[in-house]
C-alpha cells in the first residue's frame, strides 16, 4: 500500500527554515503571503484572463489553450515575459505546495482538471518536485466525482482528500472560529495555492477564494449562519492559512450566477476565464461583481436585493482583519 | 472500515469493568478512546480509531454509506431543491448537496437525509445517576449511546470530539435498533439512554431504538438540550420514559453568545414536556462569571416553580474548563451552594449539586421531614429508602419513577 508522507515536525521545520534561508538570500520580496501583499500594496492587482476558444468547438477545455491561459495570467500578475519566471516569483525548490481545489459541485462545477494539470506542470518547471505537490480537498470521493484520480505515493503529483490523513487533534481559534485543520495543510504543505471556482451560494451570496477555506476545517457546517459573516473572515485569519496562501487562481471556465453551491446547469455559463490574484479579498470582490453582472444580464435581482449580499468580503477587509482590498478604487483589474 | 455490530453471544460482560473504564468522566482526550474501548467491550464490534497521520488507501468512512442514510422526518421541501429543516428552532434552509448546522443531515437532490441512523460513535453502560437522573430508577444501569453531531455549539462542551464533528470524521459502528435493544437486555440495563452528543439530531434513530426497546421491555431516556421544535419534541420525545434537559443558562444573551442557540424554545420544551407528563429533570451547568449571578439563579428558580412546579429536580453542576472556554476556572463549590440556597429559598424541593463528589447535596432528602432518602456516592446510589413512592418515615409522596 502506498503511503502519504506526513512530515514529522522536525522535517517540516527543517524544510521551512531552508526555504526561509533561500528567500533571505534572494531578496524575498515575494515572501509576503497573499493577504499581506494585498494589505501592503497601495492597489491590489487582479488579473482576468479569458479565452473564448478555450474549449474549441466542444465542451472539454483544451489542455494546450489552458496552459497558455495560465501563462498569460501569471505573466500579467507578476509582470514577467516568461511564465516560468513568473512562477519562480512564487515558489522555490524544496517547498511543498498544496493546491486546494473545490470539488463539491461534481463534474459540473469543480476546479477544472486541465487547469490543475497546467499549474502542476508549471510548478515542476519552476523547480518543485512532483511529489511535493498535493492537489487536495476535504474528501477523496468528492475529488473523484469531480474527475480527479486519487494518487498516493510514487514520484508523481499527489491527489487525495483530508479523509485520508484526518484533521489535527487540537483546535485553532480566531474570533468566532474554533476548528481542527486538515493535516494536508498543516503537515504536508508550506505553500497554499487556492484554486476555487466562481459561483453563487445560497447562504453566503458567492463562494470564491475566501469561502473555499471552509474545505480546510472539520466543522464548516457551524459557520453558515448570518451569511457566513464573520466566520469566513475569521477563518482566513488563522495563521496556518494566512501565512501559506500565496496565490489564488479562480477557475471561471464554468461559473454559476444562481442556485449554488450545488451544480445547476440551468444557472451556469461558460465564462472561459481565470481570475488570478494574490489578494483573496480583491479577487472575491471582483468575482462577485462578475456574478452580479451576469445576474443583471439574466434579469435576476441583485444579491443585496435577495438579502444575501456577501458581506463577509467587507469584513475580511475591515480594520480587524485586513486580509485585502474590497475598495474598487484600490483594485487594479488587468484583463488579458 | 465499518463492521457489523457483533453481539458477543454466550460471553458474559463484566459490567463493572465497562463502567470503570478510563474516561468515564468523559474528558475530551479520552472520550473517543473510551468510546472505542467500551464499544468493543459492549459488543459494538471494533470501533477502530483512525490512526493519526497514517494515511490510508481507502477513505476513513464513506460519506454515502447507505446503511446510515435514512430520509429525515422533520423537514419541508422548498423550491429549487432546497429544504427547510423543521427539527430544531434553527430551521436551517439547506441547499442541494449541503448540510444543516448539525452536520449530520444532508440535502440530496431536494430530499433531506439523516446520515447517523444506527451510526453509533460512543456506547457505554453507565449508572443512570451519571446522566444525571436522580429520581428515575436509582441504582440501575443505562445502555448509553450517541452519534456524531449537535445542533448547538456550546463553548464549554465536554464532548466536542463527537458533538462538533461530522459523522464521517469519527469511527462508528452499525448498530440497528433491535441490536441495541438486545445489547441493553444482555447487559442488564432496564434503560437505553441517548446522550453524550445531542439526541435531537438523531431523532429518527432514537425513535426506532425506543420502539425496539419497548418491545423488549427496555425503557428509554434522553439527555438533551431541549432545543427542538414542538412537533418533533412531541413525536420523538413522546417515546421517552424520562428526560433530562440541559438548561444552559437563564438569559438569551448567554444562549446567543456561548451556546449559539436560544433560551425561549428550551423553556417552551420544558413546559411541553410537563404537559406531556414526562418525568423531567433539569441540569444547569454553572460557568463562573457567565451565568452565575444571584439574579439568574433566582429567575431560574422562580420560572421553574411557576411553570413546572416545585417537584422538578434541579441540578446545579460544576463546570470544568474545556473546548473553547479554557480560560475560566472550575466553578467554586461555594458558588454552587449559593445557587442551591437561592433555589431552596424560592421553594424548590429537590435542588442538587453535581460534579462535586461527596457533597451532601447530591443526596435526596424528604422535603417534609428532611430525612435522608437516597444516598449517593459518586454515580452510585448507595442507599435507597423510598418505598411505595413515599418517604418511609413520614409517608410524604416523593415524586419520581423509583421502581422498575
Amino acid at each position: 500500500m502506498n503511503q502519504i508522507h506526513i512530515a514529522s515536525r522536525r522535517d517540516f521545520l527543517k524544510r521551512a527554515l531552508t526555504s526561509a534561508a533561500l528567500l533571505r538570500t534572494t531578496g524575498g520580496a515575494w515572501l509576503l503571503t497573499a493577504a499581506e501583499r494585498g494589505a501592503a500594496q497601495a492597489k491590489s492587482k487582479v488579473v482576468i484572463a479569458q479565452d473564448a476558444l478555450l474549449r474549441g468547438t466542444g465542451f472539454t477545455v483544451d489542455s494546450r489553450r489552458m496552459l497558455s491561459l495560465v501563462d498569460r495570467a501569471m505573466q500579467a500578475l507578476f509582470d514577467r515575459d516568461n511564465p516560468i519566471e513568473a512562477w519562480r516569483r512564487l515558489v522555490r525548490p524544496g517547498e511543498s505546495v498544496g493546491l486546494k481545489v473545490n470539488t463539491l459541485g461534481g463534474r459540473g462545477i469543480s476546479s477544472n482538471l486541465q487547469l490543475v494539470e497546467a499549474i502542476c506542470e508549471r510548478l515542476q518547471e519552476a523547480g518543485i518536485k512532483a511529489n511535493d505537490i498535493v492537489v487536495w480537498d476535504r474528501d477523496s470521493g468528492e475529488m473523484e466525482h469531480a474527475g480527479f484520480r486519487v494518487s498516493i505515493g510514487g514520484n508523481r503529483v499527489q491527489y487525495f482528500g483530508t479523509d485520508r490523513v484526518d484533521y489535527e487533534q487540537d483546535l485553532v481559534m480566531h474570533g468566532s472560529v474554533g476548528s481542527r485543520l486538515s493535516k494536508i495543510l498543516t503537515q504536508r504543505t508550506n505553500v497554499l495555492i487556492n484554486v476555487p471556482v466562481l459561483k453563487d451560494h445560497d447562504g453566503a451570496g458567492v463562494t470564491i477564494a475566501l469561502k473555499n477555506m471552509y474545505g480546510v476545517i472539520h466543522n464548516p457546517n457551524k459557520y453558515h449562519p448570518n451569511g457566513c459573516d464573520p466566520y469566513i473572515a475569521d477563518l482566513n485569519m488563522l495563521p496556518e492559512i494566512r501565512t501559506r496562501m500565496r496565490l489564488i487562481i479562480c477557475d471561471a471556465t464554468t461559473a454559476m450566477y444562481e442556485g449554488g453551491p450545488a451544480y445547476k446547469p440551468e444557472h451556469s455559463w461558460k465564462e472561459n476565464a481565470l481570475i488570478v490574484s494574490q489578494d483573496p479579498v480583491a479577487l472575491d470582490y471582483t468575482g462577485w461583481q462578475i456574478i452580479e453582472r451576469k445576474r443583471a444580464q439574466m434579469e435576476l435581482k441583485t444579491l443585496e436585493a435577495e438579502n444575501r449580499a456577501p458581506h463577509y468580503i467587507a469584513t475580511a477587509a475591515d480594520a480587524q482583519h485586513r486580509l485585502g482590498m474590497n475598495d474598487p478604487t484600490r483594485i487594479s483589474t488587468v484583463e488579458v | 472500515m465499518f463492521r457489523d455490530l457483533q453481539v458477543l453471544e454466550g460471553k458474559s460482560l463484566d459490567i463493572s469493568s465497562a463502567r470503570s473504564l478510563p474516561g468515564c468522566s468523559l474528558d475530551r482526550r479520552s472520550f473517543l478512546k473510551c468510546a472505542v474501548a467500551s464499544g468493543a467491550a459492549l459488543g459494538l464490534g471494533e470501533l477502530a480509531h483512525p490512526a493519526a497521520g497514517i494515511p490510508s488507501e481507502v477513505g476513513q468512512q464513506k460519506q454515502d454509506d447507505a446503511r446510515f442514510t435514512v430520509e429525515a422526518k422533520f423537514y419541508q421541501k422548498l423550491q429549487n431543491l432546497k429544504i427547510k429543516c423543521k427539527l430544531c428552532p434553527r430551521e436551517c434552509t439547506v441547499g442541494d448537496r449541503e448540510r444543516g448546522y448539525c452536520g449530520v443531515r444532508e440535502n440530496r437532490g431536494g430530499t433531506y437525509y439523516t446520515l447517523v441512523h444506527s451510526r453509533v460513535c460512543a456506547a457505554h453502560v453507565d449508572p443512570v445517576e451519571k446522566k444525571p437522573l436522580f429520581h428515575y430508577l436509582p441504582g440501575t444501569l443505562a445502555f448509553s449511546l450517541a452519534t456524531a453531531g449537535c445542533n448547538v455549539n456550546c463553548k464549554f462542551c465536554q464532548n466536542w470530539d463527537i458533538s462538533q464533528t461530522r459523522p464521517e470524521q469519527i469511527p462508528a459502528e452499525y448498530a440497528p435498533p433491535q441490536r441495541v435493544a438486545n445489547l441493553a437486555k444482555q447487559h442488564g440495563c432496564p434503560t437505553i439512554a441517548y446522550t453524550y452528543s445531542e439526541p435531537v439530531i438523531f431523532s429518527e434513530y432514537l425513535m426506532d431504538v425506543a420502539d425496539a426497546g419497548h418491545e423488549a421491555g427496555i425503557r428509554s431516556i434522553v439527555v438533551s438540550n431541549g432545543y427542538i421544535q414542538e412537533e418533533a419534541l412531541k413525536t420523538a420525545y413522546g417515546k421517552m420514559d424520562a428526560v433530562k434537559i440541559d438548561l444552559k443558562a437563564f438569559s438569551e444573551s448567554y444562549y446567543r453568545d456561548v451556546v449559539t442557540g436560544q433560551l425561549k424554545p428550551v423553556l417552551d420544551s420544558l413546559v411541553t414536556l410537563r404537559k406531556m407528563g414526562k418525568w423531567t429533570e433539569i441540569v444547569y451547568l454553572v460557568v463562573p462569571t457567565l451565568n452565575d449571578s444571584d439574579s439568574e439563579f433566582r429567575g431560574l428558580a422562580q420560572w421553574v416553580k411557576t411553570n413546572l412546579g416545585t417537584d422538578v429536580p434541579l441540578h446545579f453542576t460544576q463546570f470544568h474548563p474545556e473546548y473553547l472556554l479554557k480560560n475560566l476556572p472550575i466553578t467554586p463549590v461555594p458558588t454552587l451552594e449559593r445557587a442551591k440556597a437561592i433555589a431552596d429559598a424560592e421553594g424548590l424541593h429537590f435542588v442538587y449539586i453535581g460534579n462535586v463528589p461527596g457533597h451532601p447535596a447530591q443526596n435526596t432528602y424528604c422535603p417534609k421531614c428532611s430525612r435522608l432518602l437516597v444516598e449517593r456516592v459518586g454515580f452510585t446510589a448507595s442507599q435507597m429508602l423510598i418505598k411505595k413512592d413515599s418517604c418511609p418515615f413520614c409517608r410524604h409522596p416523593i415524586p419520581g419513577i423509583w421502581h422498575t
